[in-house]
C-alpha cells in the first residue's frame, strides 16, 4: 500500500475471498511463467513527499529560466505574463481533473468552456470554424496539411522557407508517409516568393508572421493558392492577430498556430496547445473535438461534442485524424486569457509589443555592423545580422545577465551570424537599452579579438 | 433575443463594452506612428470581438461554469482503458516551480542540466518499465506515440529496401489504432478475436505475411484479458519480418510484473496521463513516449536527449585508482542520420514529463508494482461483486475469466428483459453521483460497458458502485422509464446530438458574422 | 418510420438498399432496417451529378450521430439526380426511407443487373 493506495491487509483478505482466490499472484495467472519479471523494477525505493520535493528544486535550480536572466528568446514560444487569475481557475479539480467529455450531460462546464474558446478563436483568425485545440504550432500544420492531402488528393505541398523550421520538419515527417512531395518555397529579403503553382499541389504553407518575424502578404498567397485549386494554410503567432488582417480577410482556407503565448507558461516547450480554425467548406474535413450547442429535452440550453463522425473513435481508419487526448487544459487557459485581455486589451498589448520592437529595432542597428536582416514590418519579433562571431557574442552577454535571442545559423546557414530577437510585455524599454548596450560591448569585444587575431 | 437561464451565459453574452480586466503596462519608448510601422493594408479592419469582462466577473463565470462539471477529484471514475487514477497533488506544486516551468524550450543545454537531466532520467525509467533500452519522450499523446510507432516501422523497413503495405490491429483495437494506420500510409488489415477474447492466432498466421509491416497490440487487450498466446504472437509477427508494436494504454495491469520488451515487442508507447497520473484536464494535454528495441533506435525522432560522459578535463576516464567521479552532461541530440524527423516542435510537453517522474520517483520499484496489482485486484473484486443475483443476469461479463485491470460487461440481456440500454444505465448512474463506464466499446461486445476501477479507489466506493449498479436494475425491472429518460439531477438532461450534428453551432453568432 | 416496411413493388440488395426501376433509370434508396440500424440520420454526403456509380461498391456516406455507414450502389450507372433537400433536412431517410427520403437517380448501365437483386420477400427473409 502506498499513499496513493488504500487496500489494507484486511481489505485484501475480503476482496480475495469474493474473488475466490487466495492470493494477488493468482490474479497473475494468465501471464507465462517465463514473462513474469523475477526481479523488482531497477527503479529504487519510493520516496516520501518531502524528498520528492527537494530533489525537484534541485533539478529545477539547474536550469536558468526566465527568472534568473533578461532574455529575448522567441522562435516560437514567448516569455509572457500569466496572470494569477488563471493559476486559480486552472488548479480547479472540476477542469484540471475530468476525462474528454464523453458524457456531456456532467460535462457542461468542459463544452461551454470550449465552445467558449472556440469563438475567441474564430474571432482571432476571422475564420467561421475552429475545433477545441490541437497539441502544439508545428503538428496543426502537419494536420492541415492531412486536411488539404483528402481534400484534393494531390501530392505535393509548397510550404515557405519563412515557416518555423520544426513546422517543416514536422511536416517533412508526416507527408513521407502519405508519399507526398515538399518543396521550399525562398525568402527574399524577409519575404515568401512562391513558385509556379501549377500541376499537382495539394496546399500553400506560409507563417504569419514568418520565423524571421516579417509580415508576410497573405491574400497574395491565398489568391495564388485558390487560382491553382490548392488549399492555403497560413500558421499564425495569436497575439499579432489583434492588428494583422486576418487569415479570413485575407481569403485564407485554415489558419493554425501555437497556442503558447496566449495563457500558457514556456514549460520547456510544452504542454501549450494549438488552434485550428478554417472556412465552412472545411468544417467535416477537422481534425479535433469541436463543441457544439444544442437543447436538453426540456428546452435547456446545452453543449456537446458534435460532429463526431468526423473522429477516430466512430471512423477509425477513415478518421480525420488519429487525435484523442489533446490539450483541452491549455485551452481553457487560452480562452481565459483571451477574455482577460478583451477586445480593448488584445489590441493593447499588441501595440505595446509593436512599438518596442520598433524600438528595439531600431537600437540595435545603431551598434556598429549590426544590421537587419530584412526591412519588412515586423511585430513583435525581428532578425538581425551581427557582424561578428555569434557565438561568442552571445556568451558575452550572457555574461552581463542578459539572452540576447535566437541564433539563426543551424537552420538559416545563409545567415551564419543572424540573430532572433523576440519582444514580449515583460521586457521593458530599460531591459531593451541593456539588450542594446550588452551587445554593442560583447560586439565591439569580439571584433577587436578577431582583428587581433585571437 | 431570449434571455438564457444565468447559469448557461457564455463569456461573450457576459460582456458589456468598456468593461476590461487587463491593463497595459505604460507605453515607455517613444511613439511611432501606426501607418509607419504597419501599414494599413496589413492590417485588420476591426478588432476581434472578445468579451469585455472585468476580473470579477471572469473567476465568477469559470467558477460557477467548473460547478457544472463532475470531475476525478469529487467521484468515481471507471472509464475502460482511461485509468482514472488519482492525480497527485504534488505534482502542481512542483510543476509551478518557476526553474521547470519558466524555461524557454531554446535555452543552452548548458543552461537547462536540470531540465534534460530530468528528461534523460525518465526515459531510462520508462525503458525499464517497458523491458527496451531507447525512448523518446517527444510525441505528445498516445496516437502521437502510435503514428511515431507506424513511422520507425516505416522508416526500419525502407532502410531494408523494403516496400510493406499492411499493418494488422485486432477487432478490439481502440479508434486510435486504425486512424493512425491510415495516417502512417498503411491499410488496415483487421484480426479476429477468439471465444476466450484473445487474438485468433489462425487467424493472425492466415492474415501475416512479407506484405505487412506491423501489428499492433495492446496487452492488456481492451477486454481486459491477457494474451495468453503472446509469444507465439510474437514468432508469428517477426517470422514475417514484420515489427510488433504495444499500445501502452492497459499498462497499468503490469508494471513491475511483466514487461513488453520482454514479450518480444519492438515498440512501446506510454500514455503518461494515463499510468503516470498526468491529470487529463478535461481531454488533456497528455503525452505519449515510445520505447523501442535496439534496431529501432537508428530512426527515432530527432532531438534525442542524451547523456555524455565527460571527465574534470574533458579527457578519457583512465584506470588509475584514485579518479574523480564522472561528469554527466545531458544534451540535446540532432545529429541522428537516420531519423523519421520530427512529430511537434521543441522537445515534447515538458510539464507532463515533470508530474509523471514525480510519480515514478514517489512509488518506485516496489510502488509502482502494488499500483498494478492493486489494480487488477480491484478490477477482480468489482467483478466478483457483479456476479452477484440481481446484476449478473442482466449484466453478465462479456468473458467468464478472471480479467486484469479492467473488464467488459454486455447489457445485451438487459436490453432484452429489462428493456434499458447500456446507454439508458449509463445515464441513471449519472443520477448517482458517479462517471458511467466506457460505452459501446470494445466493438465485439454488444451493449458492451468497459469498466476500469484503478488501484486508488478504497474497497467500500467499489461496493458502492456494485450496489448502485443493482439498484438500477432493480428500478428498471419495476419501470424501465426511468432509466429511459434519465437523467434527471444533472445540470442538464439528455441533450439533442442529432440537431447539433445536423445544423452545427459551434461558435457564438455575432451581429455581422 | 415507426414500423417495419418492405414495399413490393422496390427491389432490394442485400446491404440494405433498394432500387425503384422504371425502365433504363432507378431511383436509390436505404431500408427501414438500415435507417433503423443508423439511428437519427444527421448528414448525407451526397455524391456529384453525373458520376459513375458501379454495382455493389459504395458510393455515399450517411452518417448517424455515432456511426458512418458507407452505402452500396444496388446496380451500375451514371447519377443524374441528387435529392437536394437532404441538405437541410437529413432526418427525411428515416421518416420516408422509400419516399421523400431517396438518395440519387441512375440512369442504369445495364439493367439486367436488376436480376440479381431480391424482392421483397427475399430481403426481409435475410433479415431474421
Amino acid at each position: 500500500m502506498t499513499r496513493y493506495t488504500s487496500a489494507t491487509d484486511a481489505d485484501r483478505e475480503e476482496m480475495l475471498a469474493a474473488i475466490g482466490v487466495s492470493s494477488v499472484e493468482e490474479l497473475f495467472g494468465d501471464v507465462p511463467e517465463s514473462l513474469r519479471l523475477k526481479r523488482e523494477l531497477a527503479l529504487g525505493d519510493g520516496l516520501s513527499e518531502v524528498e520528492v520535493f527537494e530533489e525537484f528544486r534541485a533539478l529545477a535550480a539547474r536550469n536558468t529560466s526566465a527568472e534568473d536572466e533578461i532574455g529575448f528568446l522567441g522562435a516560437g514560444m514567448y516569455d509572457h505574463y500569466v496572470p494569477a487569475l488563471i493559476d486559480s481557475i486552472m488548479s480547479r479539480s472540476e477542469f484540471l481533473t475530468p476525462y474528454t467529455p464523453y458524457q456531456p450531460e456532467i460535462s457542461q462546464g468542459g463544452l461551454q468552456a470550449m465552445f467558449e474558446y472556440q469563438t475567441a478563436i474564430s474571432e482571432l483568425t476571422g475564420l467561421p470554424v475552429s475545433n477545441a485545440s490541437v497539441y502544439e504550432g508545428p503538428s496543426a500544420v502537419a494536420a492541415a496539411g492531412y486536411v488539404a492531402k483528402h481534400a484534393n488528393n494531390r501530392q505535393r505541398f509548397v510550404v515557405s522557407r519563412g515557416v518555423h523550421p520544426h513546422s517543416r520538419e514536422t511536416l517533412r515527417t508526416h507527408a513521407h508517409a502519405w508519399g507526398m512531395e515538399v518543396v521550399e518555397a525562398p525568402l527574399d529579403h524577409g519575404a515568401t516568393v512562391l513558385p509556379d503553382l501549377s500541376g499537382d499541389v495539394s496546399a500553400v504553407i506560409v507563417q504569419q508572421p514568418n520565423f524571421l518575424g516579417a509580415v508576410e502578404d497573405l491574400t497574395t498567397v491565398a489568391t495564388a493558392a485558390r487560382a491553382a485549386g490548392a488549399v492555403s494554410i497560413a500558421a499564425c503567432d495569436p497575439l499579432p492577430l489583434a492588428l494583422l488582417r486576418t487569415p479570413g480577410e485575407c481569403g485564407v482556407d485554415i489558419a493554425v498556430g501555437e497556442g503558447q503565448s496566449l495563457g500558457n507558461r514556456l514549460d520547456f516547450g510544452g504542454p501549450s496547445f494549438g488552434f485550428f480554425a478554417a472556412t465552412e467548406a472545411l468544417m467535416r474535413r477537422m481534425p479535433g473535438r469541436i463543441a457544439g450547442e444544442t437543447r436538453d429535452v426540456d428546452g435547456k440550453r446545452g453543449f456537446v461534442l458534435t460532429l463526431q463522425t468526423r473522429e477516430q473513435h466512430i471512423r477509425r481508419e477513415k478518421a480525420t485524424s488519429n487525435i484523442c487526448t489533446a490539450q483541452a487544459l491549455n485551452a481553457l487557459a487560452g480562452a481565459i486569457y483571451l477574455s482577460w485581455l478583451g477586445r480593448d486589451g488584445i489590441v493593447e498589448l499588441a501595440e505595446l509589443m509593436l512599438q518596442r520592437t520598433a524600438y528595439a529595432r531600431e537600437r540595435l542597428t545603431r551598434v556598429a555592423g549590426v544590421t537587419s536582416l530584412h526591412e519588412r514590418p515586423v511585430v513583435r519579433e525581428f532578425a538581425v545580422e551581427i557582424g561578428a562571431p555569434i557565438g561568442a557574442v552571445i556568451a558575452r552577454c550572457r555574461e552581463q545577465g542578459v539572452n540576447p535571442g535566437y541564433p539563426l545559423a543551424r537552420e538559416y546557414p545563409e545567415h551564419p551570424d543572424g540573430l532572433l530577437v523576440a519582444i514580449t510585455e515583460r521586457r521593458s524599454r530599460a531591459d531593451i537599452d541593456r539588450l542594446a548596450d550588452a551587445l554593442a560591448a560583447a560586439v565591439v569585444a569580439e571584433r577587436e579579438a578577431v582583428g587581433a587575431g585571437t | 433575443m431570449i434571455r438564457e437561464a444565468d447559469d448557461t451565459l457564455t463569456i461573450f453574452e457576459r460582456s458589456k463594452a468598456g468593461r476590461r480586466a487587463f491593463v497595459a503596462p505604460a507605453l515607455d519608448v517613444p511613439a511611432r506612428s501606426l501607418d509607419e510601422l504597419l501599414p494599413g493594408e496589413l492590417r485588420r479592419s476591426e478588432p476581434p470581438r472578445l468579451p469585455e469582462v472585468s476580473e470579477p466577473e471572469i473567476v465568477r463565470h469559470y467558477n460557477r461554469l467548473s460547478k457544472r462539471n463532475f470531475d476525478l477529484d469529487t467521484g468515481f471514475y471507471p472509464l475502460g482503458s482511461c485509468t482514472m487514477k488519482h492525480n497527485p497533488k504534488l505534482h502542481e506544486r512542483i510543476a509551478g516551480l518557476p526553474g521547470h516551468a519558466r524555461m524557454h524550450p531554446l535555452q543552452d543545454p548548458t543552461r537547462a542540466q536540470g531540465a534534460l537531466e530530468l528528461m534523460w532520467r525518465l526515459q531510462e525509467a520508462l525503458g525499464e518499465i517497458a523491458g527496451l533500452p531507447h525512448v523518446s519522450l517527444q510525441p505528445s499523446a498516445g496516437s502521437q506515440g502510435e503514428l511515431a510507432g507506424v513511422l520507425l516501422t516505416r522508416a526500419y523497413h525502407e532502410d531494408r529496401g523494403e516496400r510493406r503495405s499492411k499493418v494488422l490491429t485486432p477487432d478490439t483495437a481502440h479508434g486510435t489504432n486504425p486512424a493512425t494506420v491510415t495516417m502512417g500510409g498503411y491499410e488496415v488489415v483487421k484480426v479476429r478475436s477468439d471465444a476466450s477474447g484473445n487474438v485468433d492466432l489462425d487467424d493472425l498466421r492466415a492474415k501475416a505475411d512479407e506484405d505487412v509491416a506491423c501489428l499492433m497490440l495492446t496487452n492488456p487487450s481492451t477486454l481486459g484479458l491477457f494474451e495468453t498466446g503472446i509469444e507465439e504472437i510474437e514468432r508469428i509477427v517477426h517470422g514475417v519480418g514484420a515489427t510488433l508494436y504495444y499500445d501502452g494504454a492497459n499498462l497499468n495491469a503490469i508494471m513491475g510484473i511483466s514487461r513488453p520488451g520482454d514479450m518480444g515487442f519492438d515498440i512501446v508507447h506510454f500514455n503518461l496521463h494515463k499510468s503516470f497520473t498526468q491529470p487529463h484536464g478535461g481531454g488533456g494535454p497528455g503525452a505519449g513516449p515510445v520505447a523501442v528495441a535496439e534496431r529501432i533506435e537508428p530512426y527515432l525522432p530527432r532531438p534525442q536527449v542524451v547523456r555524455r560522459q565527460v571527465t574534470g578535463d574533458g579527457s578519457e576516464p583512465s584506470e588509475a585508482p584514485a579518479q574523480p567521479p564522472p561528469i554527466f552532461f545531458y544534451d540535446l541530440d540532432y545529429d541522428r542520420p537516420k531519423s523519421i524527423g520530427r512529430l511537434r516542435g521543441f522537445q515534447g510537453n515538458y510539464g507532463v514529463f515533470v508530474r509523471s517522474y514525480a510519480y515514478i520517483r514517489s512509488l518506485g520499484a516496489p510502488g509502482l508494482r502494488d499500483a498494478s496489482e492493486t489494480a487488477v485486484l480491484n478490477a477482480n473484486y468489482l467483478l466478483a461483486r457483479l456476479r452477484q443475483h440481481g446484476v449478473a443476469e442482466y449484466l453478465p461479463a462479456a468473458y467468464d475469466r478472471l480479467c486484469m485491470h479492467e473488464f467488459v460487461l454486455s447489457g445485451e440481456p438487459m436490453r432484452h428483459q429489462l428493456h434499458i440500454k447500456t446507454l439508458d444505465l449509463a445515464k441513471r448512474l449519472l443520477d448517482h453521483g458517479v462517471h458511467p463506464p466506457t460505452v459501446y466499446f470494445p466493438l465485439i461486445v454488444e451493449e458492451a460497458l468497459m469498466v476500469e476501477p484503478t488501484e486508488t479507489e478504497t474497497k467500500e466506493t467499489l461496493d458502492r458502485f456494485a450496489d448502485i449498479l443493482a439498484h438500477i436494475l432493480r428500478e428498471a425491472r419495476e419501470d424501465p422509464s426511468v432509466a429511459q429518460n434519465a437523467p434527471y439531477t444533472t445540470p442538464v438532461r439528455r441533450l439533442d446530438e442529432a440537431g447539433a450534428a445536423r445544423r452545427p453551432v459551434v461558435r457564438q453568432a455575432m451581429n455581422g458574422s | 418510420m415507426a414500423d417495419p416496411s418492405y414495399p413490393d413493388d422496390l427491389r432490394y440488395h442485400p446491404e440494405h438498399d433498394w432500387a425503384r426501376i422504371e425502365g433504363d433509370t432507378a431511383t436509390f434508396g436505404i431500408t427501414w432496417y438500415a435507417q433503423d440500424a443508423l439511428g437519427e440520420v444527421v448528414f448525407f454526403d451526397a455524391p456529384q451529378v453525373g458520376a459513375t456509380i458501379s454495382k455493389d461498391q459504395a458510393y455515399t456516406e450517411v452518417e448517424s450521430v455515432k456511426a458512418v455507414s458507407d452505402v452500396i450502389a444496388p446496380l451500375s450507372g451514371e447519377v443524374t439526380a441528387v435529392n437536394d433537400a437532404l441538405a437541410d433536412s437529413p432526418e427525411t431517410i428515416n421518416d420516408d426511407p422509400y419516399g421523400d427520403g431517396w438518395l440519387v437517380r441512375v440512369r442504369l448501365s445495364d439493367p439486367s443487373e436488376a436480376d440479381l437483386l431480391m424482392d421483397s420477400t427475399e430481403y426481409q427473409a435475410t433479415l431474421e
